[in-house]
């Protein structure tokens, strides 16, 4: 509690007594009672009323305050003193409420942004100096001590540590780093104490674009939004109108129209004229959805992309790197009478001096030392393998093609994926199976996309047929194409935003760094593991830092809870006080009321909006 | 241009940030201006020579809109 509301509890306290004191109690004359409901009035609308009459001679005759202030006098003026200060005691009260939402959402939005290092270990002239981090220049040298922030991003120079990533990705799976390893500021470092070299100012960190990314993302507008302060801009205006016809026509128009009753429907349309209600909750509903994404890890760049991404209908995904980690590995091994073991060492020993991306998967999973002194003789056959002195044992490695050129007797494997056959002396020995691995997380993903009701997963890649199809097959997905140019990938996702249903949205997962024209041609570009990648951050719409395809699916699902939320605050909104308007119009209904549907409508749909920090119930 | 930010103290009514935001976005120096309330802070871009008759301007406005409401540098 603030010192302000502290200040607004005691009147509201004093002026409710005041009240309850007036009704319970007969005095003498009515003049006492009466005084007292004054005085209750004065403790807590003295402010809005100077405010109004502030306002009245700036010539704001729509503002609130007046507004109030009017509805309230007028009641005064027609003899409803209970009335009177009802309204404005409860209006306060409901103010108050809003406040304590408001505070709260502005809470909960500042521990979104909490990755704000606050200040930087310097050393400068011998000495560590606290800073603040925008006062770093690059090539300094800050420490970073267990537990704290790193401010900047920088080079490890000393130390070796684990960090925790989850701020910016929102995972807590602890990072090993050591000496010559980059950082990135935000990050949390763990277990001991690093001095880093700084390669960037604080304005181009890492972390500083992540929280300005956020920040302004409520700047690119959603349509909801844009809706939202139109309607805002002529609410007022029309209620007043409909208040001043009310009070003036029934008057002229019926002969039994009794002016004090017409006037009291009248002011209960004053207290309703404020659109706060959705002016509040619409924007925080969007904010706090980019807030909730930004939490797991999904940087959106704007409320109209959060909008957006609820219709997807379609997603186009690249292959390499998106939904298989892009990284060659030896999947299998079939042998022949010989340990496996033994095939993949005689294969990594005969390509130990080959730089070829076979090479380095086979050198990653035999993982130990190798004796290069045991190779006594290498020779490359183009297109083929190679043939190697291993041991002093000829060891052919390479595709079929090989084989049959030394009339090998082999058996040939049905696997998926790029073939490495071993030879011995002549003999069959066994065969590897290499291939880039389908992330687990991909499997989940595409799952997920189908029970958020998106209609087509099309993946365009430029990799080969087979090794495409087999990623394809085993996924799932509906259509995939095949040795794409990046400008052939761009046709692509026009054809498919000419199949998509109207309104309904196309994405594209890219990897950020390849793919920049496809992402800008998508009505949505995601990156992935964009991770410090300004290329990846500048070049698309949203931004997955893990390289996980299922958080995509997940930012669907707060797209759509959002948008729902949105719906349910602009839908109850409005219908309360359109009800209320016509049940006043028809004097069915009292100020009371219309109290409720101005601040008590303002305080549900901030409350319904804050549900959206709930992302526990989404991954 | 340069883009600034400025943090709107006693900013507690939605309604009124969209008001003041308009009345803003007619000052000429200045362009992109955004109130959040959600976050209270102004943005606006303009020139670096322009900043702080920029800012006078925006000042006076605000005193007359909302005079309870102050801006503080970030």
């Amino acid at each position: 509690m603030n010192r302000k509301q502290k200040k607004q509890w005691i009147k509201l306290i004093l002026s409710l007594f005041l009240c309850l004191l007036s009704f319970f109690i007969k005095f003498e004359t009515k003049k006492i009672n009466n005084g007292l409901l004054i005085l209750a009035y004065g403790i807590v609308g003295i402010d809005i009323v100077l405010k109004a009459i502030r306002n009245l001679f700036k010539g704001k005759m729509l503002d609130e305050n007046f507004l109030m202030t009017i509805a309230t006098l007028g009641a005064f003026g027609i003899g409803e003193f209970p009335e009177a200060v009802a309204v404005m005691l409860f209006y306060q009260i409901g103010e108050l409420f809003q406040s304590y939402a408001v505070d709260k959402s502005r809470k909960s939005i500042s521990d979104l942004m909490e990755i704000r290092p606050d200040y930087a270990n310097v050393y400068r002239k011998g000495k560590i100096l606290k800073v603040d981090p925008d006062e770093v220049k690059i090539d300094e040298i800050i420490f970073v001590k267990p537990g704290e922030k790193i401010p900047l991003d920088g080079r490890v120079i000393e130390g070796e540590s684990m960090l925790d990533t989850k701020a910016l990705t929102g995972e807590a799976v602890p990072r090993k780093v050591t000496v010559e390893d980059e950082v990135l500021s935000g990050c949390i470092n763990n277990t001991s104490s690093l001095k880093i070299k700084v390669t960037k100012e604080f304005g181009e960190s890492t972390v500083k674009k992540i929280l300005d990314l956020v920040e302004n993302a409520s700047s690119r507008k959603s349509v909801a939004e844009n809706f939202i302060s139109k309607f805002a801009r002529i609410y007022t205006p029309v209620v007043v109108i409909i208040a001043l016809l009310l009070m003036l026509l029934p008057n002229l128009i019926l002969k039994d129209a009794q002016f004090s009753d017409w006037f009291y429907r009248a002011l209960s349309f004053l207290v309703v004229s404020c659109p706060c209600a959705l002016v509040i909750s619409i924007p925080l509903a969007f904010f706090l959805g980019i807030g909730a994404a930004s939490k797991m890890g999904v940087l959106i760049k704007g409320s109209n992309y959060l909008e957006a991404l609820a219709k997807t209908e379609i997603i186009a995904c690249d292959k390499t790197g998106t939904l298989t980690e892009g990284v060659f590995k030896v999947q299998k091994i079939e042998s022949s009478g010989y340990s496996k073991k033994e095939v993949l060492k005689m294969a990594a020993l005969a390509e130990s001096f080959s730089n070829h991306p076979i090479s380095h998967s086979l050198k990653q999973a035999y993982g130990k030392k190798m004796n290069k002194k045991e190779v006594t003789k290498t020779q490359e056959i183009a297109g083929q393998g190679v043939l190697a002195i291993v041991e002093g044992q000829t060891v052919l490695v390479g595709n079929e093609k090989l084989m049959n050129k030394y009339k090998i007797n082999f058996e040939k494997s049905e696997e998926e994926g790029t073939l490495v056959y071993v030879a011995k002396n002549n003999e069959w020995i066994g065969t590897l199976v290499i291939s880039d691995k389908i992330k687990d997380d991909a499997y989940k993903a595409i799952q997920r996309f189908k029970k958020n009701r998106v209609k087509k997963i099309v993946m365009l890649t430029g990799d080969r047929e087979k090794a495409s199809a087999y990623v394809a097959k085993t996924l799932n997905l509906d259509e995939y194409h095949t040795e794409l140019l990046p400008q052939e990938k761009c046709e692509w996702i026009e054809k498919l935003i000419t199949e998509k249903t109207e309104n309904k949205k196309v994405i594209f997962v890219g990897d950020g760094i390849n793919d920049a024209p496809v992402l800008a041609l998508a009505d949505i570009g995601i990156s992935m593991g964009g991770l410090g990648s300004d290329a990846a951050i500048e070049a698309s719409d949203i931004v997955i830092m893990t390289d996980e395809p299922s958080k995509i699916a997940s930012s669907i699902q707060i797209s759509k809870k959002t948008m729902r939320i949105v719906k349910q605050n602009s839908f109850f909104a409005i219908a309360i006080k359109i009800g209320v308007l016509l049940l006043s119009a028809l004097g069915l209904t009292s100020m009371w009321a219309s109290v409720f549907a101005d601040v008590g409508v303002s305080i549900l749909a901030i409350l319904n909006a804050l549900r959206l920090l709930d992302v526990k119930k989404i991954s | 241009m340069k883009k600034y930010q400025f943090k709107i103290i006693n900013l507690d009514c939605a309604n009124c940030a969209n008001k003041l935001e308009r009345i803003l976005e007619k000052i000429e120096l200045i362009e992109n201006v955004s109130i959040s309330f959600i976050t209270q802070k102004l943005t606006f871009e303009c020139q670096e020579s322009d900043k702080e008759k920029a800012l006078e301007t925006i000042r006076k406005k605000i005193k007359k809109e909302e005079p309870d409401l102050k801006i503080e540098e970030v």
